[in-house]
């Protein structure tokens, strides 16, 4: 089986694709990324009131992205694997001092200051903690024993309670889901995952208790925005009106009044699906729903075909992260889910987020074009 | 661990991989599902309501208020007009250093500091992209100083607003009413569409009364605007449509000679056309200027206005209560008449006072002495006391109020204007429920004489007059002739007349004796007796305003101003073919025939030997 699928590589017969593997390229892959990306410029255009400055700082961003995944992608996976401890390490005691120094952004400790830059070390935690997981998951034996689950667990929490506190609740649990996603494709048993559910379940008065009013606010508007619409509820409101009034076909590009004249907040970074489901209508949402699909379908096929553990559970996790920001984004815009600072991957302004992702896909890549140097 | 055992579990690991990849998937799948479901709920189940909801974002209405309908005289004079005043005004948003501009404004046209408290309040409350008023009814002289500079204060303009105006003032004010500030109670009953950008509304008065005609249409703007309200563009207009021009029956001349004739009295008087209802006159003394309360009267101009104890804000025509005194006598002797109970030659001897049987109490007549034997002719004219007395006992409390109540006695004429008191007309009943004692007979004499517990507004004195000179045909006053709107004019329709069944013969009597009274040899409105061409039929009437005790003699010159007697008097003219009812009363008069017939004759005078056109006109 092994050898077929060598062969396959071989015998490639496009001289380009040959050029491109030799580059460590992803071709589907980078396909449907470019694709998202496009679309987002034609949807940033519109939801940015048709500014081109802004279209071309999210062009340089997204450049940038994309130079920094190509170049993970030359980085052999075994470097990734040995630098898991030692990244994640770093991570921890960045958010710490963070938490420690940091600087205040939108209310929220979140950025450090590095002089030349601002980052936020919670959003490299993104790839860090899965890869931490990966890596001493694939040490030990799979199906994990219940101490190697509970001590990836403890591992785990400790970025995620630190993110939570900063506060950063949207990127705590992609942090969280990320490391559980690992637990789960390393085959964790389902009499944990249900007893942890239940955990999970029994704890939500404590975790309420701890919640800040406005993370409160936002649960309660969740389930009820009509109590408050102008304000918290505002921003669900307007969002629902215009995905509703974009109907199936949707307004046509430029369309949005919603965001045109300002009564959708955010509009063009974590709101920004509710202005293209607005012009796109039903059939351009299940369009942009079938083309992340399909790059999640590439992430798991490239997991699939992964060929060390700690490849597999990283690349399944980071697919499935993939997944989670889009369902989280979406969620939410359409009123299922509370609101919580998650942008839709790929297509909403800003530059972090985007960064984080293509280093992902960098990984991804670099797994799925480092197989036939790997030895058995 | 042991890494070798990690490596013989190798096929195991990635068959567990594998299935919980396609578990992994199938979540993705279904997950991506639900989205698309709640997609497809909100897009296509609810897309209608949603896409009106974007609407209604999209485009708001913009009011554009009416012009209010103008108020004419009789004769088409106007009582209330809009105006156009300049008015300086300053949109906020526009002005760089606001205290700065308000500063070197305030020094320009020096400008009152609460002016510029004013300002700041209401500033406070319109969007600062709107206009707020500085300062209103600016002077020519201001504009002038203001256009020199104003190229220097950007977001700063002099604007052309109508203002309400009443250019006959205190004349007419409790007729016309007035225009004010549309206050947070009013504003929860309008119809909000239609009073979206109208900041007045009739306070009083036909102002009041006929407020939806008066108003208008509002007409709107649908204009696209942004999530700050901002314009973007316009969509559609709809003209508003002013409201309806309004023909009042009154005559501004004749209200002037009314009022000037109350002179120095408190008082008012009412006239009114017999053959159509249309009030002439309505007038009230001490009136006010209403001009004040459309800019917005200040607190302390107000609190003088209630404190005084003239009261200028109470419209007496409408709302006075006085004691008819003997103007009722000959509605009491037509009583007597149409029952039967008396007949009009019936002689009773007056010894200047009366007695109810086995009882002490003198009942006295207002002439010491009596006025010997006198007839139903002579009571009338002379204003004998004793004679009804004696007549209201024959007739009895009962009879008295079914018949005067034919008149409109004791309740509301029903005029087109709010707040008419309801007079009292008192019966057994009456006493019953409302003091839950019985009648006493004594109560019934004073009765006869317009005293005691009645109590009649001048409206309702002269609407009874008229009803008698229209011999029964009830006459129903009402102060607007003509409502012209844009597109039709509407005449009041008048309520079909109810008519009191009369004799002819008792009504000629009564008038006879009403001319006498002001035509005969001992008259008490002899001062009337001119030669001019028609005769008037009258009574005079003295309202007591306090009790005097027996044995006491009423002495106009001992006691103070405010205890002495009101003067009536009511009257109708051609006395052979009424046309005009007037009914006079000057608080404190004294005598009717000598204070408030005087009055009365002028009106009656000027309306039917008009002078040339336009003569008392302001």
């Amino acid at each position: 089986m092994k050898n077929e699928m060598r062969q396959e590589n071989f015998q490639s017969p496009s001289l380009i694709g040959n050029v491109l593997r030799k580059l460590h390229f992803d071709i589907p892959l980078l396909l449907g990324l470019l694709l998202i990306c496009t679309l987002s410029f034609v949807i940033l255009y519109s939801a940015g009131g048709q500014e081109i400055p802004l279209l071309i700082r999210h062009a340089t961003r997204m450049g940038l992205a994309l130079l920094l995944m190509l170049v993970l992608a030359q980085v052999n996976p075994r470097r990734f694997q040995s630098f898991s401890v030692l990244l994640f390490s770093i991570c921890v005691l960045l958010l710490l001092a963070v938490m420690v120094m940091g600087q205040i952004g939108k209310g929220a400790q979140r950025w450090l200051d590095l002089g030349v830059f601002r980052f936020q070390p919670s959003e490299i935690t993104k790839i860090s903690a899965p890869m931490m997981i990966a890596w001493y998951l694939s040490e030990h034996p799979l199906p994990p024993s219940a101490k190697h689950v509970s001590i990836a667990v403890g591992l785990l929490i400790v970025p995620v309670l630190l993110i939570a506190k900063q506060p950063d609740l949207g990127t705590a649990l992609l942090v969280a889901s990320s490391g559980a996603a690992v637990l789960f494709f390393a085959g964790l048993s389902w009499w944990l995952m249900l007893g942890a559910v239940a955990l999970l379940a029994s704890l939500t008065p404590l975790l309420w208790h701890f919640m800040r009013e406005y993370q409160r606010n936002r649960v309660l508007t969740f389930i009820n925005p009509e109590a408050d619409p102008m304000g918290a509820g505002y921003h669900i409101i307007q969002s629902k009106i215009a995905i509703g009034s974009g109907g199936i076909n949707g307004k046509g590009w430029l369309g949005s009044t919603q965001a045109e004249l300002d009564f959708l907040p955010e509009s063009s970074t974590d709101f920004i699906f509710a202005v293209y489901a607005e012009e796109f209508g039903l059939f351009g949402c299940v369009g942009l729903l079938l083309l992340y699909l399909l790059v999640i379908s590439r992430c798991f096929y490239i997991a699939v075909q992964a060929q060390d553990t700690y490849s597999r559970l990283l690349a399944g996790s980071l697919a499935f992260t993939f997944f989670v920001y889009v369902f989280v984004n979406i969620g939410m815009v359409i009123g299922v889910l509370p609101v919580v600072g998650v942008p839709l991957p790929m297509v909403s302004y800003g530059g972090t987020s985007m960064v984080t992702l293509m280093s992902g896909f960098g990984i991804l890549m670099s797994i799925h074009t480092h197989r036939k140097l790997l030895p058995v | 661990m042991d890494r070798k055992f990690a490596i013989k579990d190798a096929l195991a690991e990635n068959r567990v991989f594998l299935s919980r990849i396609v578990t992994a998937f199938i979540l993705i799948i279904l997950l991506i599902a639900g989205l698309i479901v709640r997609l497809a709920y909100l897009q296509i189940v609810g897309h209608e309501h949603y896409a009106t909801l974007s609407k209604d974002n999209r485009i708001k209405i913009a009011p554009l208020p009416p012009t209010r309908g103008i108020i004419y005289d009789r004769r088409g004079r106007m009582l209330a007009q809009n105006v156009p005043t300049y008015s300086l005004e300053l949109i906020p948003e526009q002005i760089k250093n606001l205290d700065e501009t308000l500063g070197q404004l305030q020094q320009l046209l020096s400008i009152p500091d609460e002016k510029i408290e004013q300002f700041q309040k209401q500033r406070k409350r319109n969007k600062t992209f709107t206009t707020t008023p500085l300062l209103q009814n600016l002077s020519e002289e201001d504009v002038a100083k203001f256009a020199v500079v104003r190229p220097y204060f950007p977001g700063v303009d002099v604007y052309v607003r109508l203002v309400r105006h009443y250019p006959y003032g205190d004349l007419a004010s409790h007729v016309v009413g007035y225009v004010g500030r549309i206050n947070e109670q009013e504003l929860k009953s309008l119809p909000a569409a239609e009073y979206r950008g109208t900041d007045f509304i009739g306070k009083v008065g036909v102002e009041k009364n006929y407020e939806s005609q008066l108003h208008g249409t509002a007409g709107y703007e649908e204009l696209e605007t942004n999530a700050q309200a901002r314009t973007v563009n316009t969509v559609a207009t709809t003209e508003p449509v002013a409201g309806a021009n309004i023909y009042l029956t009154l005559d501004i001349d004749l209200q002037k000679i009314a009022y000037d004739a109350l002179g120095e009295y408190n008082g008012a008087a009412v006239a009114i056309d017999i053959k159509t209802g249309g009030v002439l006159v309505f007038a009230s003394r001490p009136g006010f200027d209403p001009n004040p309360f459309v800019s917005g009267i200040s607190g302390r101009e107000y609190k003088a206005l209630q404190d005084s104890s003239d009261q200028p804000l109470y419209n007496r025509a409408l709302r006075g209560l006085y004691p008819p005194g003997s103007t009722i006598k000959p509605f009491l002797g037509l009583a007597g008449l149409e029952y039967g109970v008396t007949d009009f030659g019936h002689r009773l001897f007056c010894p200047g006072y009366y007695r109810l049987p086995n009882v002490e109490h003198k009942y006295r007549d207002w002439k010491k002495w009596g006025h010997g034997m006198v007839d139903m002719n002579e009571a009338i004219t002379q204003s004998c006391d004793v004679y009804f007395y004696d007549l209201a006992l024959a007739l009895g409390i009962d009879k008295i109020h079914e018949f005067l109540d034919g008149f409109g006695f004791g309740k509301r004429t029903g005029i087109d204007l709010v707040g008419e008191s309801d007079g009292l007309l008192p019966s057994k009943q009456w006493k019953r429920n409302n003091r839950n004692q019985a009648w006493f007979p004594g109560e019934t004499l004073i009765t006869g004489i317009g005293q005691g517990y009645m109590q009649v507004t001048p409206l309702q004195l002269a609407r009874a007059v008229a009803t008698l000179a229209n011999r029964g045909r009830v006459v129903s006053p009402h102060l607007v002739e003509q409502i012209i709107n844009a597109n039709d004019t509407d005449s009041i329709e008048l309520s079909p007349d109810q008519v009191i069944p009369l004799k002819p013969q008792n009504l000629d009597n009564i008038i006879q004796a009403m001319t006498n009274v002001v035509h005969g040899a001992r008259g008490t409105a002899g001062k009337l007796d001119k030669a001019v061409g028609y005769r008037i039929a009258g009574k005079t009437g003295t309202a007591q305003v306090f009790t005097i005790k027996q044995e006491e003699k009423y002495n106009e010159d001992a006691i103070d101003f405010r205890m002495r007697d009101h003067a009536l008097f009511i009257a109708f003219a051609p006395a052979d073919d009424p046309k005009i009812a007037v009914a006079v009363i000057a608080e404190h008069g004294g005598h009717g025939g000598s204070v408030a017939a005087p009055m009365a004759g002028e009106i009656i005078d000027a309306y039917l030997n008009p002078k040339t056109d336009g003569q008392h006109e302001k």
